[in-house]
């Protein structure tokens, strides 16, 4: 028998990380928590920047469950040749620095790119578009929802969706019927994942998107520039996301223990 | 066999490891260093400045930080350990000093002009055609002291050509970049038709051009230079200011297309 390592070891060298992990929130909401806290939400780079924020990841969010959903179920569901290296293409992304997306991107839709060339002639610009900004959203954050529903298409019996084939349940109605329902604690899981990523994208969006207001400077880039001209402004985007991901991790964690 | 090979194989990784370590943490024994924060348009001048300081001047070393003048100024205010502070403009170098962060006044060190860059092959010709629609600008941003150039520059020109003209030109500007660098490499990139930078940045690009800016609208572009109390060793970054102002590294700055201070 194995002994139980002390509780006070761990307790004591887990305190480093836990430390470190918590800490700088919270100066950062100290900080921010000011009489001008306020005013500050209130203004104008801060509301234009939220807006943009919620609507380019309104639509990247739907675009990855949309295009996402069928690629995880296939890759959960069916054995094919170059399998493992397009799992690993399309887990890339995740682990590729974000500035280099941004640069692969633009190469791709930049009005020199290899899409952006033909495009441009046709009178298509992409590159400093909010379209960029979704895209670099996509690029980023997708691959964490197909890895949440790719899990979960595997871990759900394939004999469950026959039962309900044999009982005369459509294809498409036995998916909907016993498949979803199965995977729904890693549908939210991969949304919540996807669309906090989104929300915080930075270096893929500063490069081939650009920085301007009211069309690509989402809250990240608007904190950024705002850090060098009103402190305050910046305080109050950073204790904004800080807080909204927060309440969104805490929701997750109720859902899917509640399931 | 096998075993032996992966020992052997594990044995020289460790190794090559090991090296590549030492050399990234070595620091000659005894070594000073002199931590420089430098506008994103001193990158090539000042990174020629600091090899040739170093090969004078045995035993110091010199660290270069380069970023938007703006954001410099932002770290010092933060407590950032810079012994030297060398700003674009006069406003970034005002926030240092007036949080009384300096040893001794700032001294102008070189200047600077605007210039149009576009890529060599674009149909970019003149500054009119700035205001050309469907152009796609880059400038930087307006707190980043060339984009605060810029739109002093553009504030100019509306007196002289007309708010319509610069109307037309303010709505091809598709982004506000976070430095001068990144700002010329959307250019150089291929990314957008033109950038509004220093005539100094055009210099180390390839596949690119720059256009004149009229000089009754260039604005007067002044780059200060103070050591910072912050460093806590006051004398080695004197000593390295007072290289920059001597005869050759005003020679270097002129070298990497700056102009004398205005």
């Amino acid at each position: 028998m194995r002994a139980r390592l002390s509780p006070g070891l761990l307790i004591g060298t887990g305190l480093v990380l836990m430390i470190l992990l918590v800490l700088p929130t919270l100066a950062l909401l100290l900080r921010a928590a000011r009489p001008d806290l306020a005013s500050a939400l209130l203004d104008p780079t801060v509301t234009t920047a939220l807006r943009l924020s919620l609507a380019t990841t309104a639509v990247s969010l739907a675009a990855t469950v949309v295009f996402g959903t069928p690629v995880a179920y296939l890759l959960a569901r069916f054995e094919f040749r170059g399998k493992v290296l397009l799992e690993a293409l399309l887990d890339l992304p995740l682990v590729l620095p974000p500035v280099v997306a941004g640069l692969a991107l633009l190469l791709l839709v930049g009005r020199r790119g290899l899409l952006g060339a033909p495009l441009a002639a046709l009178g298509v610009h992409v590159a400093f578009t909010s379209a960029a900004v979704v895209l670099a959203q996509l690029f980023v954050a997708s691959p964490l929802y197909v890895r949440s529903m790719k899990a979960a298409f595997r871990s759900t019996p394939r004999n469950l969706e026959a039962a309900a084939i044999t009982l005369h349940a459509s294809r498409l109605r036995a998916f909907r019927r016993v498949t979803l329902p199965l995977t729904l604690p890693a549908f939210v899981e991969g949304c919540v994942l996807t669309w906090t990523r989104a929300l915080g994208e930075f270096g893929a969006t500063i490069v081939v998107a650009g920085s301007l207001e009211g069309r690509t400077q989402t809250m990240p880039l608007a904190i950024y520039a705002e850090l060098e001209s009103n402190l305050g402004v910046a305080l109050a985007m950073g204790a904004i996301l800080t807080l909204a991901a927060f309440a969104l991790l805490l929701l997750f964690r109720r859902l899917t223990r509640s399931t | 066999m096998w075993r032996l090979l992966e020992f052997v194989a594990m044995t020289r990784l460790v190794r090559c490891v090991v090296a590549a370590l030492a050399l990234v943490l070595a620091t000659p024994a005894g070594a000073q260093t002199v931590r420089v924060f430098a506008a994103s348009s001193l990158t090539d001048a000042f990174t020629a400045l600091a090899r040739s300081y170093e090969a004078t001047h045995r035993g110091v070393h010199v660290a270069l930080d380069f970023a938007a003048s703006s954001t410099l100024a932002t770290q010092i205010l933060q407590g950032a350990p810079a012994d030297v502070f060398a700003s674009a403009n006069p406003i970034q170098m005002k926030r240092v000093t007036d949080a009384g962060l300096q040893l001794g006044p700032p001294t102008p060190f070189a200047g600077n002009s605007l210039v149009i860059l576009t890529p060599s092959r674009s149909t970019v010709r003149t500054f009119d055609d700035l205001a050309r629609p469907g152009l796609l600008l880059v400038l930087a941003a307006p707190q980043v002291p060339v984009g605060h150039y810029a739109d002093e520059m553009l504030a100019a020109a509306a007196r002289t050509y007309g708010s319509a003209f610069v109307d037309a030109v303010r709505s091809n500007v598709v982004s506000r970049e976070p430095n001068v660098r990144q700002t010329a490499a959307k250019v150089a990139l291929g990314a957008a038709d033109a950038a509004i930078v220093y005539a100094s940045d055009a210099r180390g690009l390839t596949g690119v051009r720059s256009v004149t800016i009229p000089p009754a609208l260039q604005p007067t572009i002044v780059y200060p230079l103070v050591v910072l109390k912050s460093g806590g060793q006051p004398a080695a970054a004197q000593a390295f200011r007072d290289f920059v102002l001597s005869r050759p590294g005003l020679a270097a700055l002129a070298s990497y297309g700056f102009a004398p201070p205005p």
